[in-house]
């Protein structure tokens, strides 16, 4: 399955990249952790991360579908 | 009910009377709260110059309008309105307009606070600021909404 990835502030400075999209293998049920591993590798989900799956607030236990947008961003601190 | 996001300055006092022009009724309204929210020049104890306001195109407006409906699902709102600047933001320009109106103040006043408080927790927009030395860095945490 394909999902669009996003990255925002100072996560998407952090990793060098604001937009990619991905194939995942689809035998197994897939996550937002899992599509972090994906995109990040070796480097771990900051614990402050705020996920989102379809513009919606998520965790990274959060089950991931074929044509999700899944986003990374840091603490928002608009207003 | 109405989320504008606007790239360019914008008079929030105008963007009231607009608002309360073409959406409102006279008459069917008897209370306004409104809460604007600046730039400051100074940020924890630093001078600033400038500002760059970041934000998730599509969820921004998806989880203000989400906001908006708890809103009206708690008070007896006749209306209400949230205008955020994006973009470069100059010290003294306004960045935010919380307004809501309902028939007694009671409902305009709480509906202004929770809506700011939840924006202010909930919708994806992040600030970089610029300092005097030309360094810049992301504002990481909000301040507390309350004074106690």
């Amino acid at each position: 399955m394909t999902v669009n990835v996003k990255f925002f502030a100072s996560m998407r400075e952090t990793l060098g990249q604001s937009e990619l999209r991905i194939d995942i293998d689809t035998d197994t049920e897939q996550t937002v952790a899992g599509v972090w591993a994906q995109v990040a590798g070796e480097k771990p989900m900051p614990d402050n991360t705020v996920c989102a799956v379809n513009h919606t607030q998520a965790t990274p236990e959060s089950v991931v579908k074929d044509g999700d947008e899944v986003a990374f961003f840091p603490p928002v601190t608009g207003g | 009910m109405a989320v504008i996001i606007c790239e360019a300055a914008f008079d929030p006092w105008q963007a009231v009377q607009n608002h309360q022009n073409s959406q409102l009724a006279d008459g069917q309204y008897g209370a306004t709260a409104t809460f604007v929210g600046t730039m400051r020049d100074f940020n924890e104890g630093d001078d600033v110059c400038a500002m760059t306001l970041e934000h998730y195109p599509g969820m921004t407006e998806a989880q203000l309008e989400q906001i908006i409906d708890e809103a009206k699902n708690s008070w007896p709102l006749q209306d209400a309105l949230v205008v955020h600047r994006v973009g470069e933001i100059l010290p003294g320009e306004p960045i935010v307009l919380v307004a809501c109106w309902s028939a007694h103040r009671a409902a305009a006043f709480d509906a202004c606070r929770f809506l700011m408080e939840a924006l202010k927790s909930r919708a994806p927009f992040w600030k970089k600021e610029t300092l005097t030395d030309n360094s810049q860095r992301w504002v990481e945490k909000n301040t507390d909404g309350y004074s106690h």
